[in-house]
């Protein structure tokens, strides 16, 4: 049996009539662009808090900030996944609880596909961050309080905005991650772009047609992702280290 | 601090079995990734390298694509697209089931590329009058690479190479989508069936937990011997 291509199919109105199955690839690129976006908001958030917490003299700090690190490292997305979804509600005080079972389906998923991504890169986030901080010359934090300025100060006004610009090309690579991750979301019923995808071939036995769309939307996220990377990597490079000018 | 959920763990010492199985599993595909990935991977940073243009162009484009797209994507092309090409493609007779191997297939295939960027820096950080003294004692090109450059490459990449592999071990929990049985989605499945999802998930986290943060503390003190050496 000879496969019938047929690329007018995204033109079609879908099965349920709400719309065309283009219009179907594009609420689900909608979906895994906002998704990807708010989660990474999270996680540089995050893990520019964490990632100055890993490098402070303090030990109980220091050390929470490990714990969280190694926790979000160690643990397979999707089963962290699962723990926003379908575990923390049931843990949580009966009000949060409940108040989260009360939303749409839709926002419950959305949600928890967001913590759980932002939290997940965070951790990364975290690592890149620290790993920014110790690349600093030390003569720099001994320069900050040779001057009088308290640790905070120092981190504040010399410390952190060098590391800050020194971490933004290693942070390039999280980034494409957040939206190659978003793809695992798909496993609780969120509508991304990879379940749309998949919907679509239930929907109108024109598999190879819906996946070779969904496959060619992830590498024009990546293209995108790096090009705007690249552009961002030449504000903020600091002259006289490598990749300066 | 918790709500008023009551825990029940009396589902997991039952299905301890079944649970070791999925475990079982796992560790299964885990090392059958490992080898075809480093194997694969190999050939594809030696073409990424190579002098042929359009052969390091090809093993550009394939590393390059399998890291541009989501496993998930990966596995469901694997899973679902890919055994309905071959069963009309090789003319397979019906009720021949080939989406489990060729979903495995497709997971080897996407570690690979990560295993391929990893062996190209290895092999690149082998000086390079290294290969110029293997031609030097008359060793051809394969004998160089497979006694000279290769063997110092991998000790390079040992720890690099193991934290993939780290990695690789967390990522099989992706072939849940395949229904594959591994141990998280027999985890779930146990979970599901006695309507203690909370308890398992919880316990299968620590698990990967506990195995993950073992390997990677093994890793680390390994790899400060290496630097002390």
């Amino acid at each position: 049996m000879e496969y019938q291509w047929n690329w007018g199919v995204f033109l079609l109105p879908s099965a349920v009539n709400d719309g065309t199955y283009l219009d179907w690839m594009i609420a689900g690129l909608q979906t895994t662009l906002l998704l990807s976006l708010s989660a990474w908001v999270i996680a540089l958030l995050l893990g520019a808090v964490v990632g100055v917490l890993r490098t402070v003299p303090h030990r109980g700090l220091s050390g929470v900030a490990t714990a969280y690190v190694e926790m979000f490292r160690n643990i397979p997305l999707l089963v962290q996944l699962f723990f926003w979804y379908f575990v923390l509600p049931e843990l949580l005080p009966a009000a949060a609880g409940d108040a989260f079972k009360a939303l749409n389906p839709i926002a419950q998923q959305f949600v928890a596909a967001m913590v759980c991504l932002g939290f997940f890169t965070s951790a990364r986030v975290a690592e890149q961050v620290r790993s920014g901080i110790n690349a600093l010359p030390r003569g720099q934090k001994n320069a900050g309080l040779a001057l009088g300025l308290t640790l905070p100060q120092t981190y504040r006004h010399v410390m952190l905005p060098m590391a800050f610009r020194l971490v933004v090309p290693p942070l390039t690579s999280e980034f494409l991650n957040v939206f190659k991750n978003s793809a695992v979301c798909s496993t609780i019923g969120l509508l991304e772009l990879a379940a749309q995808g998949r919907q679509l071939v239930d929907y109108t036995a024109q598999p190879y047609e819906s996946f070779v769309a969904v496959t060619v939307a992830y590498l024009m996220i990546n293209v995108v992702v790096m090009l705007l990377m690249r552009k961002v990597e030449v504000l903020v490079r600091v002259p006289g280290y490598l990749g300066g000018k | 601090m918790f709500g008023s959920y009551e825990f029940d763990w009396s589902s997991i010492p039952v299905s301890l079995g079944f649970l070791g199985q999925g475990l079982m599993v796992s560790l299964e595909i885990t090392a059958l990734a490992i080898v075809a990935g480093i194997v694969w991977g190999t050939l594809l940073a030696m073409a990424r390298l190579s002098s042929i243009k359009p052969l390091a162009w090809a093993a550009a484009a394939y590393v390059n694509l399998f890291r541009a797209i989501p496993l998930v994507m990966v596995l469901l092309w694997f899973f679902l697209i890919v055994p309905k090409f071959l069963e009309s493609f090789l003319g397979l007779p019906p009720g021949s089931d080939v989406r489990l191997a060729s979903a495995m297939i497709g997971f080897a295939l996407f570690e690979s590329a990560y295993y391929a960027e990893i062996i190209r820096a290895g092999i690149q950080s082998v000086p390079k009058g290294q290969l110029a003294a293997a031609h030097a004692l008359g060793m051809s090109y394969p004998q160089a690479m497979l006694h000279v450059v290769l063997p110092q490459a991998f000790r390079n990449m040992v720890p690099l190479l193991l934290t993939q592999a780290i990695i690789l071990f967390q990522d099989t929990s992706l072939v849940y989508v395949s229904a594959l049985a591994d141990f998280f989605g027999a985890a779930y499945k146990v979970g599901d069936r006695d309507g203690r999802l909370v308890e398992l998930v919880l316990f299968a986290g620590a698990v990967y937990f506990v195995l993950c943060f073992a390997a990677s503390q093994a890793v680390r003190h390994y790899q400060k011997r290496l630097q002390t050496a």
